[in-house]
């Protein structure tokens, strides 16, 4: 393989994945709020913006990647069982 | 990973661990330095045939001995501030690596287009293969691409753990209900091992960090076919 072609398919490997970009309201270790304010902000979009609103999505992938999996399904139960603290 | 015998830090893979062991070393010339200063006053002033009675006060010489310590602080402050903004510097690109500490395990989360997770515990003795290292094998490694950012963020399940990986420069706690976040960028491929480094419980010593260096390349192809 070629010197372009590596470098196409670097590229390419490249988009496959993500990270949430530098967000100036967290630029310190302490990233707990910048999860906890995505999935607020995600389910207010989508409360004000309607269910299918594309852009609300990126709120999503911002806390998916931050979020440890069991805080996000201790919070899920708790907007389902109404005593989440958040304001959605 | 140290060994037996071993003087100096572990060798560094990430750009930050290599600053930490220039300020390492930037740090044992100050006291190199210091040690043989006092070392050769004190034997010159053991076997000093001078004394003076009448001698009550030396300014310039009280003024000297203090701006000169003074300025051998700064010269140790001002790396090792610039260090820790360094420490702090939250990365951008590449990707996310979640570890949550347990009692008395490390379970990791890989978010891909859908989220990796799985369990690493350590491997018992009566398992290790020949070869293996004791107390350091896990089951799952986490496993990262090289020459790229990862953004390390733990948090704990239960009580405080600090998850390390020496090579890396990396020690951050994992706390519950937090999440911290640090940036890793591993410069080469290979195994690197870490241990829990705050003191959680019975089995602290056997919840050791192992991460896997591999390319971009077999990272996607990794994730792709987990899932
Ligand atoms: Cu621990």
């Amino acid at each position: 393989m070629s010197a372009v072609e590596k470098n196409a398919e670097y590229e390419e490997l490249k988009k496959k994945i993500w990270c949430p970009p530098f967000d100036a309201r967290f630029p310190n270790q302490n990233q707990t709020r910048n999860c906890w304010q995505n999935y607020v902000d995600y389910f207010r979009c989508q409360k004000i913006k309607g269910e299918d609103y594309a852009p609300c999505e990126y709120f999503k992938k911002v806390y998916t990647h931050l979020c440890p999996g069991f805080w996000v399904e201790q919070w899920d139960d708790q907007r389902e069982n109404g005593v989440f603290p958040g304001k959605i | 990973m140290s060994t037996w015998g071993q003087l100096n830090l572990i060798d560094a893979a990430s750009p930050l661990q290599s600053e930490m062991f220039l300020f390492h070393d930037h740090a044992i010339v100050l006291l190199l330095g210091i040690f043989s200063l006092v070392a050769i006053l004190g034997v010159k002033l053991t076997f000093n045939k001078f004394t003076s009675h009448t001698m009550l006060e030396a300014q310039s010489l009280e003024t000297i001995w203090t701006i000169i310590p003074a300025l051998l602080l700064l010269w140790l402050a001002l790396p090792s501030l610039r260090l820790l903004y360094l420490l702090d510097e939250q990365s951008n690109s590449g990707i996310v690596l979640k570890s949550t500490g347990h009692q008395w395990y490390w379970s990791y989360e890989i978010p891909f287009t859908q989220s990796l997770s799985f369990d690493s515990y350590m491997v018992p003795e009566s398992d290790l293969n020949h070869g293996d290292f004791r107390l350091l094998e896990v089951d799952n490694r986490a496993t990262v691409p090289f020459q790229m950012e990862t953004s390390v963020i733990t948090t704990s399940a239960d009580v405080l753990h600090a998850w390390t990986l020496p090579s890396m420069g990396v020690k951050m706690d994992a706390v519950p209900g937090r999440l911290n976040s640090m940036s890793m960028f591993v410069e080469k491929p290979g195994v690197y091992y870490g241990q829990c480094s705050e003191i959680c419980g019975a089995n602290h010593s056997f919840m050791p960090i192992v991460v896997e260096a591999v390319s971009l390349k077999d990272f996607v192809n990794y994730l792709e076919g987990a899932e």
